[in-house]
């Protein structure tokens, strides 16, 4: 890709405790790219997510953002934060604010915006993945599917340049995974850069610019969508596609 | 009945001077186990050290000892305050720990995904703590709070030993006096609950205005 790269990762490795979780791990992901993951469970892909915004932090190599080297702890640490919006498989929504509370909190204080303004950014937001009436409720009044669609208005508030998702819809039924991944699909369309932890291999052939493939904690692929799915190289990803599209 | 009516100032003075060591020991113990419990959850290895070091002194030291050293301590080191402060100090301060203790595992029952979230909105540990965790531990510490307070107030009798006008130190006057030392602690007793009491429904109101809000 000859874009200009947003996240790059050289030489990345994490240990928890004996486990080499994240092996040798290089990556770049250029603006606007959207690149989906995929991998069996403990092949260190939710790992590797958090650690672009240091949720995770790493034992060697390196990570960049625009160009930046991701600070340690502390203030500049806070301010790369606000500019990646991540989306957790949980939602992780506050439980004592508002959908409204929620998207705005961020806002105003991060960005220090006045609370009239953050809070017309948000339902501007909220009307965006389709939950303006639901503004007034509380997280724990929503379904899942309405749950992780604030998120997404939540993070997205912060104006981000790029935004995580780790497993946006595992935890979510069957019927709720398309409002989300909609509203996903409406992102990468706007040309917003996302790396996308995902089963939905739906997502990753319709919206992802790349599929990224890992087993071990190693990349074992990184190749555009069709060409993965139709002719896997390794026989690592031919034996995980054939469990996984099978049904 | 002559007991309570003969002696009302006697009984009154008292009953304000624990009412105030009640009410300033609980207010510096709510501030500094907040403060205690924030170093306990704190990125920074020195400040968890720190209040992890004042939790185990404070909670394991008997009370009248504590008071023994504050009293008694502190005057060499050329630290001269009048007698109650002393006593506030102490009781605070033992106090604090319990606090704390009682704040962070109302801390814990936050789910650790919002505390992440909140930081991946690029709030700092303050912001997070200030605005997403400590609101939410507040709501299932109401309960323990009142519990440590309520111990507070009866605690705070041992402050009569130490020369501070207090509730259950007025019965060494009454006794002098003559007076039935039976009915001087069933009114004495009666004033404890009427303060405990109090307490207690702040806490219910507390409890039932905050507790639930999910």
């Amino acid at each position: 890709m000859a874009v200009d790269p947003l996240i790059e990762l050289r030489d990345v490795n994490k240990y928890y405790g004996e486990l080499h979780v994240l092996q040798d791990i290089d990556l770049t992901v250029g603006k606007g790219e959207v690149v989906v993951v995929i991998g069996p469970s403990g092949s260190g892909k939710s790992t590797l997510c958090r650690t672009i915004n240091r949720l995770e932090t790493i034992q060697s190599g390196q990570i960049r953002l625009d160009g930046q080297p991701l600070p340690e702890e502390g203030k500049a640490l806070a301010q790369l934060r606000s500019e990646v919006g991540m989306v957790f498989q949980s939602f992780n929504l506050f439980a004592h604010k508002t959908v409204l509370q929620n998207v705005s909190l961020g806002q105003v204080k991060v960005r220090g915006r006045k609370k009239d303004e953050a809070d017309q950014r948000s339902r501007e937001l909220l009307e965006r993945v389709g939950l303006a009436s639901q503004a007034a409720k509380y997280p724990a009044q929503l379904s899942g599917g309405q749950q992780q669609r604030v998120a997404i208005a939540r993070a997205l508030a912060m104006d981000p340049k790029v935004m995580l998702f780790d497993e946006p819809t595992s935890a979510l039924d069957p019927e709720m995974i398309n409002e989300v991944l909609e509203v996903m699909q409406q992102l990468a369309r706007d040309g917003m850069t996302m790396v996308v932890v995902t089963h939905e291999m739906g997502f990753a052939r319709s919206a992802a610019n790349r599929v990224v493939f890992m087993a071990d904690g190693r990349v074992v692929e990184d190749r555009a969508p069709e060409d993965f799915f139709t002719h896997p190289e390794s026989e690592r990803a031919r034996d995980f596609l054939s469990k996984i599209l099978k049904h | 009945m002559d007991v309570l009516t003969d002696n009302f100032s006697t009984f009154g003075d008292g009953f304000l001077g624990t009412v105030e060591l009640t009410v300033y020991a609980s207010l510096l113990a709510l501030a500094l186990g907040f403060v205690m419990a924030s170093f306990r959850v704190a990125p920074v290895g020195s400040l968890r050290v720190f209040g992890a070091v004042w939790v185990a002194v404070l909670r394991n030291t008997p009370l009248t000892l504590l008071f023994f050293a504050v009293l008694l301590g502190l005057p060499r080191f050329g630290l001269v305050l009048p007698f109650e402060v002393f006593a506030v100090l102490a009781l605070g301060c033992y106090t604090s720990a319990f606090i704390c203790e009682a704040l962070r595992s109302g801390i814990n029952t936050v789910p650790t995904g919002q505390g992440e979230a909140a930081r991946s909105l690029g709030m700092t540990f303050s912001q997070t703590l200030s605005g997403v965790v400590l609101p939410q531990a507040f709501r299932s510490v109401i309960s323990p709070v009142g519990s440590t307070l309520i111990a507070l107030a009866k605690n705070s009798a041992i402050a009569g030993a130490f020369s501070v006008t207090e509730l259950l130190g007025t019965y060494k006057t009454l006794n002098e006096l003559g007076y039935s030392i039976i009915w001087t602690f069933v009114w004495i007793a009666l004033g404890y609950l009427i303060i405990t009491l109090a307490i207690s429904a702040v806490f219910n109101i507390l409890e039932k205005r905050w507790g639930v809000a999910r």
